[in-house]
Protein backbone atom coordinates (compact mmCIF):
# COMPACT_ATOMS: atom_id res chain seq x y z
CA UNK A 1 0.00 0.00 0.00
CA UNK A 2 1.48 3.67 -0.53
CA UNK A 3 -0.90 5.72 0.82
CA UNK A 4 -0.05 9.50 0.84
CA UNK A 5 1.42 10.25 3.89
CA UNK A 6 0.38 13.85 4.80
CA UNK A 7 -3.25 15.25 3.93
CA UNK A 8 -3.82 18.80 5.43
CA UNK A 9 -5.64 18.98 8.91
CA UNK A 10 -4.90 14.83 9.39
CA UNK A 11 -8.07 13.64 7.85
CA UNK A 12 -8.24 12.98 4.42
CA UNK A 13 -10.81 14.63 1.99
CA UNK A 14 -13.76 11.58 1.66
CA UNK A 15 -13.78 11.91 5.54
CA UNK A 16 -13.60 15.69 5.59
CA UNK A 17 -16.81 15.68 2.93
CA UNK A 18 -18.44 13.25 4.92
CA UNK A 19 -18.30 15.66 7.99
CA UNK A 20 -19.20 18.52 6.23
CA UNK A 21 -22.17 16.93 4.97
CA UNK A 22 -23.06 15.84 8.69
CA UNK A 23 -21.97 19.29 9.96
CA UNK A 24 -24.40 21.00 6.49
CA UNK A 25 -27.51 18.97 7.99
CA UNK A 26 -27.05 19.50 11.37
CA UNK A 27 -27.23 23.49 10.78
CA UNK A 28 -29.93 23.45 8.97
CA UNK A 29 -31.80 21.74 11.64
CA UNK A 30 -30.88 22.91 14.65
CA UNK A 31 -30.30 21.36 17.91
CA UNK A 32 -31.18 17.99 15.85
CA UNK A 33 -28.32 15.10 16.32
CA UNK A 34 -26.91 14.24 13.07
CA UNK A 35 -25.16 10.57 12.49
CA UNK A 36 -21.90 10.84 10.66
CA UNK A 37 -18.71 8.01 10.79
CA UNK A 38 -16.94 8.91 13.37
CA UNK A 39 -13.22 8.04 12.85
CA UNK A 40 -10.45 6.93 14.92
CA UNK A 41 -7.93 9.87 16.21
CA UNK A 42 -4.86 9.78 17.44
CA UNK A 43 -6.26 10.83 20.86
CA UNK A 44 -7.93 8.87 23.11
CA UNK A 45 -12.01 9.20 23.44
CA UNK A 46 -12.95 12.08 26.49
CA UNK A 47 -10.27 13.83 25.19
CA UNK A 48 -11.89 15.41 22.38
CA UNK A 49 -12.20 13.20 19.19
CA UNK A 50 -15.22 14.80 18.29
CA UNK A 51 -14.56 18.52 18.34
CA UNK A 52 -10.90 17.65 16.56
CA UNK A 53 -12.73 15.94 13.98
CA UNK A 54 -15.09 18.96 13.47
CA UNK A 55 -12.19 21.69 13.38
CA UNK A 56 -10.54 19.18 10.93
CA UNK A 57 -13.35 19.30 8.86
CA UNK A 58 -13.89 22.86 8.65
CA UNK A 59 -10.48 24.18 9.54
CA UNK A 60 -8.98 26.22 6.01
CA UNK A 61 -5.42 27.29 5.82
CA UNK A 62 -6.18 31.30 6.64
CA UNK A 63 -7.50 30.15 10.07
CA UNK A 64 -6.37 31.08 12.96
CA UNK A 65 -7.68 28.75 16.08
CA UNK A 66 -7.65 28.65 19.41
CA UNK A 67 -8.05 25.72 21.89
CA UNK A 68 -9.31 26.02 25.05
CA UNK A 69 -10.20 23.58 28.09
CA UNK A 70 -11.81 24.81 31.20
CA UNK A 71 -11.45 28.32 29.58
CA UNK A 72 -7.96 27.99 29.94
CA UNK A 73 -5.68 27.96 26.77
CA UNK A 74 -2.28 25.96 28.63
CA UNK A 75 -3.76 23.17 29.96
CA UNK A 76 -2.19 19.73 28.59
CA UNK A 77 -5.43 19.08 26.42
CA UNK A 78 -5.73 22.86 24.65
CA UNK A 79 -1.85 22.57 24.40
CA UNK A 80 -2.15 19.21 22.72
CA UNK A 81 -4.74 19.93 20.26
CA UNK A 82 -3.31 23.12 19.25
CA UNK A 83 0.03 21.61 18.68
CA UNK A 84 -1.71 19.05 16.74
CA UNK A 85 -3.19 21.27 14.25
CA UNK A 86 -0.19 23.72 13.70
CA UNK A 87 1.74 20.32 12.80
CA UNK A 88 -0.66 18.74 10.77
CA UNK A 89 -2.33 21.88 9.11
CA UNK A 90 0.20 24.40 9.32
CA UNK A 91 -2.41 27.29 11.11
CA UNK A 92 -1.81 29.73 12.92
CA UNK A 93 -2.59 29.67 16.64
CA UNK A 94 -3.19 32.14 18.77
CA UNK A 95 -4.83 32.51 22.30
CA UNK A 96 -6.43 35.20 22.24
CA UNK A 97 -10.14 35.11 21.50
CA UNK A 98 -10.97 38.17 19.31
CA UNK A 99 -8.53 37.10 16.78
CA UNK A 100 -9.36 33.70 16.20
CA UNK A 101 -11.53 32.58 14.01
CA UNK A 102 -12.21 28.85 15.11
CA UNK A 103 -12.29 28.25 18.76
CA UNK A 104 -12.19 24.68 19.94
CA UNK A 105 -13.51 24.02 23.35
CA UNK A 106 -14.07 22.06 26.21
CA UNK A 107 -17.13 23.57 28.93
CA UNK A 108 -16.53 27.25 28.25
CA UNK A 109 -17.67 30.20 26.32
CA UNK A 110 -15.11 32.75 25.90
CA UNK A 111 -16.39 35.75 28.09
CA UNK A 112 -15.53 37.81 25.36
CA UNK A 113 -18.58 38.19 23.13
CA UNK A 114 -18.29 35.94 19.49
CA UNK A 115 -18.37 37.48 16.34
CA UNK A 116 -19.77 36.81 13.02
CA UNK A 117 -16.81 35.19 11.17
CA UNK A 118 -16.03 32.78 14.24
CA UNK A 119 -17.09 29.39 14.94
CA UNK A 120 -17.07 27.72 18.19
CA UNK A 121 -16.66 23.55 18.04
CA UNK A 122 -17.32 22.08 20.99
CA UNK A 123 -16.19 18.67 22.48
CA UNK A 124 -18.84 17.12 23.51
CA UNK A 125 -18.54 13.21 25.70
CA UNK A 126 -22.95 13.06 25.74
CA UNK A 127 -24.87 14.59 22.85
CA UNK A 128 -28.46 12.57 24.70
CA UNK A 129 -30.04 15.30 26.73
CA UNK A 130 -32.72 12.44 27.80
CA UNK A 131 -29.81 9.70 28.09
CA UNK A 132 -29.81 9.51 31.92
CA UNK A 133 -33.83 9.64 31.90
CA UNK A 134 -34.46 7.08 28.54
CA UNK A 135 -31.44 4.78 28.44
CA UNK A 136 -33.02 2.96 25.31
CA UNK A 137 -31.73 5.11 21.88
CA UNK A 138 -34.62 4.03 20.22
CA UNK A 139 -36.69 5.22 22.50
CA UNK A 140 -35.15 8.85 22.91
CA UNK A 141 -35.10 9.07 19.30
CA UNK A 142 -38.49 8.97 18.49
CA UNK A 143 -38.96 11.29 21.66
CA UNK A 144 -36.92 13.68 19.49
CA UNK A 145 -38.76 12.79 16.25
CA UNK A 146 -42.21 13.66 18.38
CA UNK A 147 -40.74 16.42 20.35
CA UNK A 148 -42.11 14.46 23.27
CA UNK A 149 -39.61 16.10 25.99
CA UNK A 150 -41.73 16.14 29.43
CA UNK A 151 -39.54 13.70 30.30
CA UNK A 152 -36.80 16.28 30.71
CA UNK A 153 -38.79 18.54 32.94
CA UNK A 154 -39.10 15.01 35.27
CA UNK A 155 -35.25 15.25 36.10
CA UNK A 156 -35.94 19.19 36.92
CA UNK A 157 -38.68 18.24 38.75
CA UNK A 158 -37.01 16.18 40.74
CA UNK A 159 -33.98 18.09 41.38
CA UNK A 160 -35.88 20.90 43.19
CA UNK A 161 -38.27 18.08 45.19
CA UNK A 162 -34.39 17.31 46.17
CA UNK A 163 -32.27 19.89 46.43
CA UNK A 164 -35.06 23.30 47.02
CA UNK A 165 -34.10 24.10 43.71
CA UNK A 166 -32.59 23.14 39.84
CA UNK A 167 -29.24 21.84 40.68
CA UNK A 168 -28.33 20.94 37.52
CA UNK A 169 -25.25 23.26 37.13
CA UNK A 170 -23.52 21.58 33.97
CA UNK A 171 -25.60 20.17 31.01
CA UNK A 172 -28.47 21.79 31.48
CA UNK A 173 -30.57 20.96 29.24
CA UNK A 174 -32.01 23.79 26.41
CA UNK A 175 -34.48 23.87 23.39
CA UNK A 176 -33.00 25.61 20.61
CA UNK A 177 -35.19 26.80 17.87
CA UNK A 178 -38.34 26.54 19.73
CA UNK A 179 -37.90 22.55 18.36
CA UNK A 180 -35.00 20.08 19.63
CA UNK A 181 -33.78 19.73 23.32
CA UNK A 182 -30.54 19.38 23.35
CA UNK A 183 -27.30 19.08 25.75
CA UNK A 184 -24.81 21.76 25.41
CA UNK A 185 -22.45 19.09 26.90
CA UNK A 186 -20.34 19.93 29.61
CA UNK A 187 -20.52 23.75 29.73
CA UNK A 188 -21.76 25.40 32.90
CA UNK A 189 -25.04 26.58 32.96
CA UNK A 190 -23.56 29.65 33.21
CA UNK A 191 -22.68 29.87 29.51
CA UNK A 192 -25.65 28.97 28.38
CA UNK A 193 -27.36 32.49 28.41
CA UNK A 194 -24.08 33.10 26.08
CA UNK A 195 -25.26 30.87 23.31
CA UNK A 196 -28.58 32.04 22.65
CA UNK A 197 -28.43 34.33 19.83
CA UNK A 198 -25.20 34.43 19.61
CA UNK A 199 -23.42 35.53 16.47
CA UNK A 200 -20.87 32.91 15.83
CA UNK A 201 -21.83 29.86 14.55
CA UNK A 202 -21.24 26.81 17.38
CA UNK A 203 -21.01 23.38 16.29
CA UNK A 204 -20.89 20.29 18.55
CA UNK A 205 -19.16 17.09 17.81
CA UNK A 206 -19.12 13.86 19.96
CA UNK A 207 -16.59 11.71 18.76
CA UNK A 208 -17.69 8.36 20.54
CA UNK A 209 -20.89 9.06 19.97
CA UNK A 210 -20.65 9.54 16.51
CA UNK A 211 -22.73 12.81 16.62
CA UNK A 212 -22.64 16.10 15.16
CA UNK A 213 -25.07 18.91 15.81
CA UNK A 214 -25.02 22.86 15.83
CA UNK A 215 -26.51 26.32 16.42
CA UNK A 216 -26.70 28.74 13.59
CA UNK A 217 -26.00 32.09 14.48
CA UNK A 218 -28.53 33.93 15.58
CA UNK A 219 -30.70 31.66 17.27
CA UNK A 220 -32.76 31.35 20.07
CA UNK A 221 -31.42 28.89 22.71
CA UNK A 222 -33.76 28.61 25.80
CA UNK A 223 -32.74 26.75 29.08
CA UNK A 224 -35.66 24.93 30.39
CA UNK A 225 -37.36 25.41 33.34
CA UNK A 226 -40.56 26.30 35.79
CA UNK A 227 -43.03 29.35 35.90
CA UNK A 228 -42.06 29.47 39.42
CA UNK A 229 -38.12 28.21 39.64
CA UNK A 230 -36.87 29.83 36.52
CA UNK A 231 -33.55 29.59 35.23
CA UNK A 232 -30.79 31.24 37.05
CA UNK A 233 -27.51 31.57 36.21
CA UNK A 234 -25.43 31.49 39.10
CA UNK A 235 -22.87 34.29 40.87
CA UNK A 236 -20.22 34.28 42.56
CA UNK A 237 -19.25 36.12 45.42
CA UNK A 238 -16.13 37.65 44.82
CA UNK A 239 -15.11 39.28 41.96
CA UNK A 240 -11.68 37.40 40.36
CA UNK A 241 -8.86 37.43 42.74
CA UNK A 242 -5.92 38.83 39.67
CA UNK A 243 -8.35 41.31 37.61
CA UNK A 244 -11.14 42.00 39.52
CA UNK A 245 -13.79 41.09 37.32
CA UNK A 246 -17.32 40.22 38.70
CA UNK A 247 -19.16 39.37 35.14
CA UNK A 248 -16.85 35.86 34.63
CA UNK A 249 -16.90 32.34 35.64
CA UNK A 250 -14.30 31.90 38.34
CA UNK A 251 -12.17 28.84 38.78
CA UNK A 252 -11.59 27.78 42.94
CA UNK A 253 -7.80 27.25 43.20
CA UNK A 254 -5.93 25.92 46.14
CA UNK A 255 -2.88 27.94 46.91
CA UNK A 256 -1.54 26.27 50.43
CA UNK A 257 -2.22 23.32 52.77
CA UNK A 258 -3.58 25.58 55.05
CA UNK A 259 -6.87 26.07 53.77
CA UNK A 260 -5.74 28.78 51.86
CA UNK A 261 -7.12 29.37 48.05
CA UNK A 262 -8.54 31.96 45.32
CA UNK A 263 -10.87 32.30 42.75
CA UNK A 264 -9.53 33.71 39.55
CA UNK A 265 -10.98 33.82 36.26
CA UNK A 266 -11.50 30.01 33.93
CA UNK A 267 -11.21 32.19 30.99
CA UNK A 268 -7.61 32.76 31.49
CA UNK A 269 -7.77 35.07 28.31
CA UNK A 270 -10.23 37.22 29.23
CA UNK A 271 -8.23 37.66 32.40
CA UNK A 272 -4.76 38.06 31.31
CA UNK A 273 -6.91 41.05 28.34
CA UNK A 274 -8.35 42.78 31.56
CA UNK A 275 -5.17 43.03 33.51
CA UNK A 276 -3.11 44.20 30.43
CA UNK A 277 -5.58 46.72 29.74
CA UNK A 278 -5.84 48.17 33.30
CA UNK A 279 -1.57 47.68 33.84
CA UNK A 280 -1.49 49.74 36.94
CA UNK A 281 -5.35 49.52 38.27
CA UNK A 282 -6.73 48.89 41.47
CA UNK A 283 -6.73 45.15 40.89
CA UNK A 284 -6.60 42.90 43.86
CA UNK A 285 -4.24 40.68 42.51
CA UNK A 286 -1.46 41.72 45.91
CA UNK A 287 -4.22 41.49 48.62
CA UNK A 288 -5.11 37.74 48.42
CA UNK A 289 -2.61 35.41 49.54
CA UNK B 1 -68.70 12.65 40.84
CA UNK B 2 -69.01 15.22 37.11
CA UNK B 3 -66.34 15.19 35.24
CA UNK B 4 -67.78 12.94 32.87
CA UNK B 5 -67.50 16.17 30.34
CA UNK B 6 -67.98 16.13 26.51
CA UNK B 7 -69.53 12.19 26.52
CA UNK B 8 -73.44 13.47 26.50
CA UNK B 9 -75.43 10.58 27.24
CA UNK B 10 -75.78 9.63 23.69
CA UNK B 11 -75.87 5.72 22.82
CA UNK B 12 -72.30 5.55 21.33
CA UNK B 13 -69.88 3.31 23.03
CA UNK B 14 -66.25 4.67 24.16
CA UNK B 15 -64.80 1.86 22.76
CA UNK B 16 -65.79 -1.07 19.98
CA UNK B 17 -63.99 -4.36 19.10
CA UNK B 18 -64.77 -5.47 15.59
CA UNK B 19 -63.54 -9.20 14.81
CA UNK B 20 -59.88 -8.61 16.44
CA UNK B 21 -57.37 -11.28 16.08
CA UNK B 22 -53.76 -11.76 16.55
CA UNK B 23 -51.97 -14.47 16.06
CA UNK B 24 -48.01 -15.42 16.75
CA UNK B 25 -47.22 -17.50 13.11
CA UNK B 26 -48.97 -20.14 13.93
CA UNK B 27 -49.88 -19.85 17.17
CA UNK B 28 -52.92 -18.03 18.16
CA UNK B 29 -53.10 -15.09 20.99
CA UNK B 30 -56.86 -14.08 20.34
CA UNK B 31 -59.29 -14.74 17.79
CA UNK B 32 -62.44 -12.97 16.87
CA UNK B 33 -62.98 -11.01 19.71
CA UNK B 34 -65.63 -8.63 19.23
CA UNK B 35 -67.59 -6.53 22.04
CA UNK B 36 -68.73 -2.71 22.86
CA UNK B 37 -67.63 -0.69 25.70
CA UNK B 38 -69.50 2.93 26.72
CA UNK B 39 -68.36 5.41 28.93
CA UNK B 40 -68.10 4.74 32.76
CA UNK B 41 -68.48 0.89 32.27
CA UNK B 42 -66.47 -1.53 33.54
CA UNK B 43 -65.69 -5.11 31.51
CA UNK B 44 -63.88 -7.53 33.04
CA UNK B 45 -61.72 -10.19 30.84
CA UNK B 46 -61.70 -13.63 32.77
CA UNK B 47 -59.97 -17.15 31.49
CA UNK B 48 -56.97 -18.89 33.08
CA UNK B 49 -53.47 -18.00 32.19
CA UNK B 50 -52.56 -18.43 28.24
CA UNK B 51 -56.28 -17.95 27.14
CA UNK B 52 -55.36 -14.59 25.79
CA UNK B 53 -56.24 -12.06 27.65
CA UNK B 54 -52.86 -10.00 28.19
CA UNK B 55 -52.90 -10.26 24.07
CA UNK B 56 -56.26 -8.61 23.96
CA UNK B 57 -55.56 -5.87 25.99
CA UNK B 58 -52.81 -5.11 24.61
CA UNK B 59 -54.38 -5.61 20.63
CA UNK B 60 -56.91 -2.99 22.65
CA UNK B 61 -54.69 -0.36 23.64
CA UNK B 62 -52.89 0.00 20.32
CA UNK B 63 -49.78 -1.72 22.20
CA UNK B 64 -49.91 -4.44 19.45
CA UNK B 65 -51.37 -4.37 15.70
CA UNK B 66 -54.25 -6.80 15.31
CA UNK B 67 -53.44 -9.43 12.36
CA UNK B 68 -57.46 -9.18 11.76
CA UNK B 69 -60.05 -6.63 12.77
CA UNK B 70 -59.85 -2.83 14.47
CA UNK B 71 -60.46 -0.94 17.44
CA UNK B 72 -62.57 2.37 17.56
CA UNK B 73 -62.55 4.86 19.93
CA UNK B 74 -64.59 7.59 20.32
CA UNK B 75 -61.98 10.74 21.31
CA UNK B 76 -62.88 13.89 23.56
CA UNK B 77 -63.65 15.71 20.38
CA UNK B 78 -66.48 13.19 20.20
CA UNK B 79 -64.99 12.26 16.63
CA UNK B 80 -64.57 8.10 16.29
CA UNK B 81 -61.41 7.02 15.23
CA UNK B 82 -59.72 4.03 14.15
CA UNK B 83 -56.19 3.32 16.45
CA UNK B 84 -54.88 1.84 13.27
CA UNK B 85 -55.13 5.35 11.61
CA UNK B 86 -53.66 6.92 14.51
CA UNK B 87 -50.09 8.93 14.31
CA UNK B 88 -47.63 7.90 16.82
CA UNK B 89 -47.84 11.42 18.38
CA UNK B 90 -51.69 11.09 18.46
CA UNK B 91 -51.59 7.28 20.44
CA UNK B 92 -49.17 8.75 22.88
CA UNK B 93 -51.24 11.76 23.61
CA UNK B 94 -53.95 9.36 23.74
CA UNK B 95 -52.15 7.55 26.24
CA UNK B 96 -51.11 9.87 28.28
CA UNK B 97 -54.11 12.01 28.60
CA UNK B 98 -57.29 10.18 27.96
CA UNK B 99 -56.34 6.33 28.55
CA UNK B 100 -54.57 5.12 31.38
CA UNK B 101 -52.96 1.60 31.73
CA UNK B 102 -52.41 -0.14 35.16
CA UNK B 103 -49.67 -3.09 34.77
CA UNK B 104 -49.15 -6.22 37.30
CA UNK B 105 -46.08 -5.37 37.93
CA UNK B 106 -46.15 -1.62 39.17
CA UNK B 107 -41.98 -1.45 38.14
CA UNK B 108 -43.10 -1.41 34.79
CA UNK B 109 -45.54 1.60 35.50
CA UNK B 110 -43.13 3.45 37.65
CA UNK B 111 -40.17 5.21 37.33
CA UNK B 112 -38.50 3.53 40.43
CA UNK B 113 -35.50 5.70 40.96
CA UNK B 114 -37.50 9.25 40.33
CA UNK B 115 -39.47 10.45 43.59
CA UNK B 116 -43.49 9.95 44.09
CA UNK B 117 -44.30 13.43 43.26
CA UNK B 118 -42.57 12.99 39.68
CA UNK B 119 -44.26 10.04 39.24
CA UNK B 120 -47.42 11.55 39.32
CA UNK B 121 -46.46 14.47 37.62
CA UNK B 122 -45.09 13.05 34.87
CA UNK B 123 -48.15 13.23 32.73
CA UNK B 124 -48.82 16.72 33.64
CA UNK B 125 -45.35 18.10 32.22
CA UNK B 126 -45.95 15.69 29.21
CA UNK B 127 -49.15 17.70 28.31
CA UNK B 128 -47.22 21.18 29.23
CA UNK B 129 -48.08 21.95 32.93
CA UNK B 130 -44.39 24.45 33.90
CA UNK B 131 -45.51 25.24 36.90
CA UNK B 132 -43.93 22.94 40.06
CA UNK B 133 -46.07 24.48 42.76
CA UNK B 134 -48.98 23.09 40.72
CA UNK B 135 -47.69 20.26 39.71
CA UNK B 136 -46.42 19.12 43.36
CA UNK B 137 -50.12 20.18 44.72
CA UNK B 138 -52.00 17.52 41.97
CA UNK B 139 -49.37 15.27 42.89
CA UNK B 140 -50.18 15.75 46.81
CA UNK B 141 -53.53 15.55 46.21
CA UNK B 142 -53.55 11.96 44.39
CA UNK B 143 -51.57 10.84 46.90
CA UNK B 144 -53.91 11.30 50.00
CA UNK B 145 -56.78 9.92 47.21
CA UNK B 146 -54.84 7.10 47.16
CA UNK B 147 -53.99 6.55 50.81
CA UNK B 148 -50.41 7.01 50.71
CA UNK B 149 -49.35 9.44 53.17
CA UNK B 150 -48.40 12.93 51.73
CA UNK B 151 -44.79 13.21 53.85
CA UNK B 152 -44.04 10.45 50.90
CA UNK B 153 -44.20 12.22 48.30
CA UNK B 154 -40.30 12.99 47.90
CA UNK B 155 -39.54 9.32 48.14
CA UNK B 156 -38.93 6.98 45.70
CA UNK B 157 -40.87 4.27 44.93
CA UNK B 158 -38.43 1.94 45.58
CA UNK B 159 -38.36 2.32 49.17
CA UNK B 160 -42.24 1.51 49.08
CA UNK B 161 -44.00 -1.48 49.75
CA UNK B 162 -45.64 -3.71 46.97
CA UNK B 163 -49.49 -2.52 47.77
CA UNK B 164 -48.40 1.39 47.90
CA UNK B 165 -46.30 0.94 44.80
CA UNK B 166 -49.68 -0.37 43.26
CA UNK B 167 -51.71 2.64 44.26
CA UNK B 168 -49.14 5.30 43.85
CA UNK B 169 -49.46 3.65 39.91
CA UNK B 170 -52.89 3.69 39.63
CA UNK B 171 -52.71 7.98 40.93
CA UNK B 172 -49.95 8.14 37.97
CA UNK B 173 -52.68 6.69 35.63
CA UNK B 174 -55.41 8.76 36.85
CA UNK B 175 -53.97 12.22 37.19
CA UNK B 176 -55.09 13.48 33.80
CA UNK B 177 -58.25 12.56 34.69
CA UNK B 178 -58.71 9.02 31.35
CA UNK B 179 -61.89 8.33 30.33
CA UNK B 180 -60.66 4.32 29.79
CA UNK B 181 -58.17 3.08 31.93
CA UNK B 182 -56.80 -0.98 31.14
CA UNK B 183 -55.94 -2.83 34.11
CA UNK B 184 -54.11 -6.15 33.64
CA UNK B 185 -54.10 -7.79 36.62
CA UNK B 186 -53.60 -5.02 38.53
CA UNK B 187 -53.84 -7.04 42.08
CA UNK B 188 -52.08 -9.86 41.34
CA UNK B 189 -48.81 -10.37 43.25
CA UNK B 190 -50.32 -8.85 46.11
CA UNK B 191 -51.31 -10.31 49.77
CA UNK B 192 -54.82 -11.15 49.92
CA UNK B 193 -55.75 -8.32 52.92
CA UNK B 194 -53.80 -5.73 50.49
CA UNK B 195 -55.72 -6.90 47.54
CA UNK B 196 -58.66 -6.34 49.42
CA UNK B 197 -58.00 -2.69 50.47
CA UNK B 198 -56.43 -1.96 46.61
CA UNK B 199 -60.09 -3.23 45.25
CA UNK B 200 -62.05 -1.18 47.87
CA UNK B 201 -59.73 1.99 46.52
CA UNK B 202 -60.13 0.76 43.13
CA UNK B 203 -64.00 0.43 43.22
CA UNK B 204 -64.52 4.08 44.70
CA UNK B 205 -62.52 5.87 42.35
CA UNK B 206 -63.73 3.87 39.55
CA UNK B 207 -67.69 5.37 40.03
CA UNK B 208 -66.28 8.46 41.64
CA UNK B 209 -64.73 9.22 38.15
CA UNK B 210 -67.10 7.12 35.56
CA UNK B 211 -64.24 5.45 34.51
CA UNK B 212 -64.66 3.29 32.35
CA UNK B 213 -62.44 -0.09 32.57
CA UNK B 214 -61.35 -3.21 31.05
CA UNK B 215 -59.60 -4.87 33.48
CA UNK B 216 -58.23 -8.40 32.97
CA UNK B 217 -57.96 -10.84 35.85
CA UNK B 218 -58.09 -14.68 36.46
CA UNK B 219 -59.72 -13.89 39.75
CA UNK B 220 -63.34 -14.09 39.45
CA UNK B 221 -63.71 -12.36 43.07
CA UNK B 222 -61.93 -8.89 41.24
CA UNK B 223 -64.53 -9.49 39.01
CA UNK B 224 -67.96 -9.70 40.86
CA UNK B 225 -66.46 -6.76 43.06
CA UNK B 226 -65.59 -4.51 40.46
CA UNK B 227 -67.16 -5.06 37.06
CA UNK B 228 -70.44 -4.50 35.26
CA UNK B 229 -69.69 -7.16 32.01
CA UNK B 230 -67.84 -9.96 32.09
CA UNK B 231 -66.31 -11.99 28.84
CA UNK B 232 -64.83 -15.07 29.71
CA UNK B 233 -61.53 -16.39 26.87
CA UNK B 234 -60.63 -19.66 26.14
CA UNK B 235 -58.19 -20.75 23.95
CA UNK B 236 -58.24 -16.99 22.64
CA UNK B 237 -61.16 -16.66 22.06
CA UNK B 238 -64.41 -15.57 24.16
CA UNK B 239 -67.21 -18.52 24.75
CA UNK B 240 -69.34 -16.54 26.94
CA UNK B 241 -70.06 -12.84 27.78
CA UNK B 242 -72.59 -10.81 29.78
CA UNK B 243 -73.76 -9.31 32.63
CA UNK B 244 -70.98 -10.41 35.65
CA UNK B 245 -73.58 -11.63 37.60
CA UNK B 246 -75.34 -13.22 35.71
CA UNK B 247 -72.23 -14.91 34.13
CA UNK B 248 -70.64 -16.09 37.29
CA UNK B 249 -74.16 -17.11 38.90
CA UNK B 250 -75.46 -18.80 35.74
CA UNK B 251 -72.64 -20.26 33.81
CA UNK B 252 -74.09 -21.41 30.55
CA UNK B 253 -71.10 -22.89 28.87
CA UNK B 254 -69.11 -25.84 30.77
CA UNK B 255 -66.09 -24.06 30.77
CA UNK B 256 -67.32 -21.24 32.34
CA UNK B 257 -69.34 -23.98 34.87
CA UNK B 258 -65.79 -25.06 36.11
CA UNK B 259 -64.06 -21.91 36.63
CA UNK B 260 -66.60 -20.29 38.67
CA UNK B 261 -66.66 -23.74 40.41
CA UNK B 262 -62.68 -24.36 40.78
CA UNK B 263 -62.82 -21.30 43.37
CA UNK B 264 -61.84 -22.25 46.73
CA UNK B 265 -64.67 -21.19 49.32
CA UNK B 266 -63.51 -18.08 51.08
Amino acid sequence: MSAPTYNFAYLDEQTKRMIRRAILKAIAIPGYQVPFASREMPMPYGWGTGGVQVTAAILGSADVLKVIDQGSDDTTNAVSIRKFFAKTAGVATTTRTAEATIIQTRHRIPEAPLAAHQVLVYQVPIPEPLRFLEPRETETRKMHALADYGLMHVKLYEDIARHGHIATTYAYPVKVDGRYVMDPSPTPKFDNPKMNQCAALQLFGAGREKRIYAIPPHTSVVSLDFEDHPFERYRFDAPCALCGASDGYLDEVITDDRGGRMFVCSDTDHCESRRDGAKSGTSASETVR
Amino acid sequence: MTMQTAAPEDDRPLLVAEGLSKSYGRHVGCRDVTFELYAGEVLAVVGESGSGKSTLLQVLSGQLEPSAGRVVYTMRDGVARDLASLGEAERRFLFRTDWGYVHQDPTLGLRMAVSAGANVGERLMAVGWRHYGRIRSAAVDWLDRVEIDRDRVDDAPKTYSGGMRQRLQIARNLVTRPRLVFMDEPTGGLDVSVQARLLDLLRGLVFELGLAVIIVTHDLAVARLLSHRTIVMKGGAVIESGLTDQVLDDPREAYTQLLVSSVLPA
